[in-house]
């Protein structure tokens, strides 16, 4: 079972917080949720909306169709009445409309006899979750626990008010629950606090601002330092050098500040500082659409920065990918001393879902600092190895010993060189780093068949609707299976070549123009996608769509 | 006949006045020369050294052997002699005492005797210009281009006295000169300015700063304005602005300078404001080798900036290269109204080659300016939907009534900020479509040797040099090999490399970075399967020999 | 020739100060006979920053912190435009403070206008280069721990040759104001207090009406000595006005071609002018 609520309004019309008591409420009830906001670049007026799915089963993405339109404005019912389903209900205050076939309501009126005419949503939540066919307690207590406390009495009389101004129209029952409700952005803040990770500084930049400010929540609590710096040149530069002091460091932005860390990531490659940066992207290119999504930066992430010098990107697939995959960042940054890259977006970042609580205790965190005793003499940060990767210490943490990095080529000490044979052989045990850590990479996601007829490649976020469109196919008889890339650079390429062997039709999936990921899997593989489904209109897949698109091009 | 002569020492010894000396007294005896310059980057002391070589041939490379080492410091000596021909020469000052075969000349002294220590340098290219039997008439007039007054006079006995203290070996004869001498900066700058470029602001940044510099230099004369703006980030951002406002802009930078364009480069791709910026390649990561070269951004180039957008990257192989499509670049980026970046390395930034005289009357000036808004009085659409993608641009000011509004947001037809879904995919695809119109205008890259080769060397941007010489010479040896050499590189040409690429039976890329980035482009774009790679990144340019040793171990391997 | 400026719905809150500085924007530059055509606004990223969005003169909407950049690119080419450079006290002092610094030095005829909110609006509340020290803000929860930039001493001490303050509160005098820096030959700083009614609950509109008091009559903005005090008073009084203003030469007029010949952009290009150029490489 599935249902859809779609709230819809002007932005400072209260849409925040129902949503986020819905969502919570929803989840209470036992059931898997996944919430979905729309809103425009701007802070009052326009048009903004959420919705909010709930179903038995786990969701990963919106759908076109809703069952409940609860419209704060007139704008929302012209917008949206044609994405109700058959049976589908739009609840509205009477003074929006005199369409009787909407379900009208006196909620500003009710608001007011309750006490306060802005509890008006609560008046709307209560009708919905009685036309829901739920008891109202649980929904109760999200109110008592979620809003401030002088306005809790207020809107819980409202709740109860809107509650006995229906019947119930659906049959939803009360189920089990033990999960947690999320969204992206704090499960990578979590997987970072989780991994050690005691510097965060950024630049607001939307959608990877609640990062920052996730970090910031708990700075105290958990005695991470963070900062709202100047600009994002600062922000990278000032993290490599908290690394560099020995903390685990992090700093993250979108779109047109990542671009302004280009240089300090070249930095971060030559002088082998460890350091987890986070692009959350949004469409662009410049300024773009602030408030939207869209995977445009894949090959920009890959090649920024000048000069050569490995690095690894990983593509983050859902909130529960986000916090693992965060955590298992840290480590492999310190391991190999190249700069990890994520990319998230803003799909990914703002989407809200229910999931397994969070497993801290299967954290590793992993220094690779170098223990033990050091060769005589003068230490060397770059000291040629194997492996190319160089023990690396401290400053400050053994006597005798100091640590110089520069950015300029230079010798084992850290000493600037301009000699051909030191520039080859630093320039390769740099590289060695990248060679070995193509060694753990981990292959991407399958989805469905292993070895299908139709093969689906995708990356990110495109992970939740590929899943439930895979599995709709499935259930029609289609033979279809997916990849879904989480380590996107160094490129995996082995279950890649194993279903492309057999496949009939490779379909590449992505939200953008230029079919980032079909170029990676050229350039890799030799081998190229037969079909692309391509959305790059600043909004993320639901599946109804991803679906009826796919219908027309699988075999 | 072709000769190689070393001159080394330490910076600030005035081996760079020797070099220019030479270069112009050998190039005005009619000869062709080719000059390889490696610096330190220091500003005193460490160890230069530069190569003149010269022939009666054209030359696009530098030999790896030289004939004659002219040292002004004793370390000079050791650091090259490893790559003296076997009946080359030795020179150095008497104080430096070598032993029989080397030749010691009392440089010092004699400039102690003319009372200026700063004359030593002459005294030694005096000596050289005995060697050589060059015209000691042209040898002063060089001179005087580069000393004046009782500078000038002290210069000259130098010169006169060094040409006294040895025999002539080889007869130079005299013949036409009617080449000009440049490097590939000054090449760049004139086709800038031939193009019609009126702003160039930037930061100095090795190897890019020559460029800045000597539009600096004619700013007055020409009517340009330079500025040395406070950094990067503000350089390409002004260089919007100004073209904007309707003029011809341009920027440039090395490695981290240019990194730090990257959100700019964006924004001239969703304002879609021509603009031309210039990428002086030098060894990264990161500060890397600040005077050496490579050409490891090509990547990087091509992907800079957030967000999908049309960019044109050009690699400028040589001279002339530089000049032609500079002042193309600008035409292109006026008429498709995108940013295009032009890739040069520093090895081509600093080496002096022979030319045939740049043909200003080759070039074109194509502003590709609207003449007046379409329909009367209708609000003007800066970014009006057409077939191709482009829109018919004005400039502000110019026309009463009209103004003109340019974005960074996404945006509708007139520059407002819009989030619609329509407007959105429109204007993505309306930016996208431009590319189809730049891909027909497409450059293939340059074919050298044989036609339909067993053997196909694939290179791009100032390997160009090299790879002529070394495909020549193997082509001489009866090899059957040819070389693709990009210069417009993206979009990504791929007619000719598909089309020769079929039919050999070997394809080897030539690159000077570590990871084989036109390989990789070679493999997305054709998935062509690529035999082998000559690459080369120790900071050092790679010349014919090393081509034709490198690739000979690859086939006998 | 029409003067008349067209205005456009804009996306600001009610009650933002922003539209106050527009109207007084319009009227400066209807008064001054501005034709539209002839001016252009050049903004960074801001709520403040969209304004040329939503009135009708040129518009160059560019990134976070580069307003100034491509505002002396356009003044250099074509010195008959008047050009605005327009953005919010973060884009300005924070992002775009390496430009803010550097762009006083150059001295090029520009009217800066500093939409002054000490907050972040558009991203929703965070800290800005001119909030207090110690308020609680959307992200620094336990109170900002930096002190704030001094934007009129900072344009004073670098050699800015007009140093103003205005409110949006006071729309008559903003338009002076705006006309002045307009007018003046030079680069002209005018900081412009105004609420932010969402996200600033400290810096009110009543914060600043309790405060601010025009300069007298009789004060002397040649004064640097004078100006300076005046740009530190920040405590239950704070001036507005002009507080200095002194000639100086522009950077513009260093360029013997630009102040001599006609705008940059109306040169003639004809290749063949280059070729002279050849002879030193011969």
């Amino acid at each position: 079972m599935n249902y859809s609520i779609l709230i819809g309004g002007a932005a400072g019309q209260g849409m925040d917080t129902l949503a986020q008591l819905l969502t919570k409420s929803l989840k209470r009830y036992g059931y898997f949720v996944f919430k979905h906001s729309d809103y425009m670049s701007r802070v009052r007026g326009g048009h903004n909306f959420i919705q909010i799915r709930f179903s038995d089963r786990q969701v990963y993405t919106y759908e076109e169709k809703v069952d409940i339109i609860y419209a704060l404005n007139q704008e929302t019912i012209e917008l949206h009445l044609g994405r109700l389903k058959k049976d589908g209900i739009v609840l509205a205050d009477r003074a929006l409309s005199d369409d009787e076939g909407l379900l009208l309501l006196e909620l500003e009126e009710t608001a007011k006899e309750a006490g306060n005419s802005r509890a008006m949503t609560s008046v709307g939540m209560g009708a919905i979750i009685r036309l829901l066919g739920l008891k109202p307690e649980e929904a109760l207590k999200v109110i008592e626990t979620t809003l401030k406390d002088s306005i809790v009495e207020v809107n819980k009389e409202a709740f109860s008010k809107g509650y006995e101004m229906v019947e119930p129209r659906f049959k939803v029952e009360q189920l089990e629950e033990g999960r947690i409700l999320i969204d992206g952005n704090t499960a990578v803040a979590l997987g970072a606090a989780a991994a050690g990770c005691r510097y965060y500084c950024g630049y607001p930049m939307t959608p990877s601002t609640t990062v920052l400010s996730n970090m910031e929540k708990w700075s105290q609590e958990l005695g991470i330092f963070t900062e709202q710096v100047e600009d994002e040149i600062a922000a990278l530069n000032m993290a490599l050098g908290a690394s560099y002091a020995g903390v685990r460091a992090m700093t993250g932005s979108s779109g047109g500040g990542i671009a302004l860390m280009s240089e300090a990531l070249s930095l971060a490659g030559i002088i082998e500082t460890p350091i987890v940066i986070i692009n959350v992207q949004r469409p662009g290119p410049a300024t773009g659409l602030p408030t939207r999504t869209e995977q445009a930066d894949l090959r920009f992430a890959i090649h920024s920065g000048h000069g050569e010098f490995p690095r690894m990107v990983i593509s983050l697939r859902s909130a529960e990918d986000a916090f693992y995959q965060t955590a298992r960042a840290f480590n492999l940054t310190e391991k190999y001393q190249i700069p990890v890259i994520l990319l998230s977006d803003q799909y990914l970042a703002d989407g809200e879902i229910t999931v397994e609580p969070f497993d801290f205790s299967s954290i590793d965190i992993e220094r690779n600092l170098h223990e033990g005793e050091l060769p005589e003499g003068r230490y060397k940060r770059y000291l040629l190895t194997d492996t190319g990767i160089s023990p690396r210490i401290i400053p400050g943490k053994i006597e005798g010993k100091v640590i110089l990095l520069d950015s300029d080529e230079h010798d084992e000490y850290g000493n600037i060189t301009e000699s051909a044979s030191v520039r080859k052989s630093m320039v390769d045990k740099r590289s060695k780093k990248g060679e070995l850590l193509e060694g753990e990479i981990q292959e991407p996601w399958i989805i469905g068949e292993e070895q299908p007829d139709n093969l689906l490649v995708c990356w990110g976020s495109l992970f939740g609707p590929v899943k439930e469109a895979v599995q709709l196919l499935q259930e029609e008889g289609f033979s279809v299976g997916a990849l879904a890339y989480g380590d996107i650079y160094p490129f995996p390429t082995k279950l890649l070549k194993k279903g492309a062997s057999s496949a009939k039709k490779i379909i590449d999936i992505e939200n953008n123009s230029m079919a980032q990921l079909d170029g990676l899997m050229r350039e890799f593989a030799l081998i190229k996608s037969d079909e692309k489904i391509l959305k790059y209109d600043g909004r993320a897949f639901g599946v109804d769509e991803l679906y009826n698109r796919l219908k027309e091009v699988v075999e | 006949m072709d000769y190689t002569i070393l001159i080394g020492g330490a910076a600030g010894q005035g081996i760079e006045t020797v070099v220019l000396l030479l270069e112009k007294t050998i190039k005005r005896s009619g000869y062709h020369v080719f000059t390889y310059k490696n610096y330190m980057s220091m500003v005193r002391g460490g160890h230069n050294f530069m190569q003149v070589r010269f022939s009666d041939k054209p030359i696009t490379t530098y030999s790896t052997k030289v004939d004659m080492i002219f040292a002004m410091t004793e370390e000079t000596v050791d650091f090259h002699i490893g790559n003296l021909k076997e009946d080359g020469l030795v020179i150095l000052d008497e104080e430096h005492h070598r032993g029989q075969d080397y030749v010691h000349l009392t440089l010092q002294s004699i400039a102690k005797e003319i009372g200026n220590q700063k004359v030593v340098p002459t005294v030694g290219f005096g000596a050289i210009a005995k060697y050589f039997d060059l015209d000691l008439e042209i040898a002063i007039k060089a001179l005087g281009e580069t000393f004046k007054g009782k500078v000038l006079d002290l210069n000259i006995e130098a010169l006169n006295r060094g040409y006294e203290l040895v025999q002539t070996q080889f007869s130079l004869e005299k013949k036409k000169d009617d080449r000009i001498i440049i490097n590939g900066n000054q090449a760049l700058a004139l086709g800038a300015i031939a193009a019609g470029v009126k702003y160039y602001c930037g930061y100095p940044m090795t190897p890019s700063t020559s460029v800045m510099s000597y539009i600096s230099a004619k700013s007055k004369e020409m009517g340009i304005v330079v500025d040395q703006i406070e950094d990067e980030v503000g350089a390409l951002n002004m260089a919007l602005g100004a073209s904007y406002a309707g003029t011809r802009a341009m920027t440039g930078s090395s490695g981290g300078g240019f990194a730090l364009m990257v959100e700019a480069l964006s924004l001239s791709g969703i304002l879609e404001q021509p603009v031309v910026v210039v990428n002086a390649q030098r060894p990264g990561p990161a500060t890397g080798l600040s005077t050496r070269t490579e050409q490891a951004d090509l990547r990087f180039v091509i992907h800079a900036g957030h967000g999908e957008f049309p960019k044109m990257v050009i690699a400028l192989r040589n001279p002339q290269d530089a000049f032609y499509q500079t002042a193309r670049a600008f035409n292109i980026a006026e008429k498709y109204q995108i940013p295009v970046i032009l890739m040069t390395e520093e090895y081509m930034t600093d080496y002096m080659m022979t030319i045939d005289p740049l043909d200003f009357g080759k070039i074109t000036i194509e502003r590709s300016i609207a003449d007046k808004p379409e329909g009367k009085n209708e609000r003007y659409k800066r970014y009006k939907y057409t077939e191709d993608g482009v829109s018919p641009r004005l400039i502000p000011g110019k026309i009463q009534g009209v103004e003109i509004l340019v974005d960074s947001h996404e945006h509708n037809e007139y520059g407002n900020i819009d989030e619609s879904i329509e407007t959105r995919i429109n204007m993505m695809k309306k930016r996208m479509k431009k590319l189809e119109g730049l891909k027909d205008e497409l450059k293939e890259p340059d074919q050298l040797g044989d036609e339909n080769p067993d053997i196909l060397l694939v290179g791009f941007g100032a390997t160009h040099g090299a790879l002529l010489d070394a495909v020549a010479r193997l082509n001489n040896d009866g090899m059957s090999v040819g070389a693709l050499v990009y210069g417009d590189i993206w979009p990504f040409p791929t007619k000719l490399i598909n089309k020769l690429g079929k039919n050999a039976k070997k394809i080897i890329t030539v690159e000077q970075n570590m990871t084989g980035q036109l390989e990789s482009l070679i493999l997305e774009k054709t998935r062509l399967e690529i035999f082998d790679r000559i690459l080369k990144y120790d900071g050092r340019a790679i010349n014919g020999d090393e081509i034709i040793s490198n690739l000979n171990t690859i086939l006998e391997g | 020739m029409t003067c008349e400026y067209n205005l456009y719905d804009p996306s600001w809150c009610p009650g933002c100060g922003n539209f106050m500085i527009r109207k007084a924007l319009k009227q400066a530059l209807e008064e001054l006979e501005i034709p539209p055509h002839m001016a252009v606004v050049v903004t960074g990223i801001g709520q403040a920053a969209k304004m040329p969005h939503y009135i009708g003169t040129n518009g160059f909407n560019g990134l976070h912190g580069r307003a100034l950049p491509p505002a002396i690119g356009i003044k250099l080419s074509n010195k008959e435009l008047t050009v605005i450079a327009e953005s919010g006290d973060g884009d300005t002092y924070g992002e775009g403070g390496n430009h803010f610094i550097h762009t006083i030095r150059r001295n090029v005829n520009i009217a800066h206008f500093v939409h002054d909110n000490q907050i972040y609006g558009l991203t929703k509340g965070q800290g800005s280069p001119t909030t207090a020290m110690g308020q609680v803000t959307t992200l620094q929860f336990d109170g900002v721990k930096i002190e704030p930039v001094k934007p009129l001493a900072l344009s004073l001490t670098m050699g800015a040759g007009f140093v103003a303050r205005g409110f949006s509160g006071d729309v008559p005098q903003l338009v002076e104001l705006m006309k002045e820096a307009i007018q003046y030959k030079g680069y002209a700083h005018l900081d412009i207090f105004q609420p932010c009614v969402v996200w600033n609950k400290v810096n009110t509109f009543q914060w600043y009406k309790d405060r601010v008091y025009k300069l007298p009559e009789d004060y002397d903005y040649t004064d640097f000595n004078a100006a300076y005090e005046k740009s530190l008073e920040f405590g239950d009084k704070i001036p507005t006005g002009i507080l200095y203003k002194v000639e100086k030469e522009t950077y513009e007029d260093r360029f013997q071609f630009i102040k001599d010949g006609p705008p940059l952009v109306d040169a003639e290009l004809n290749p063949m002018d280059a070729e002279k150029l050849l002879k030193d490489f011969y």
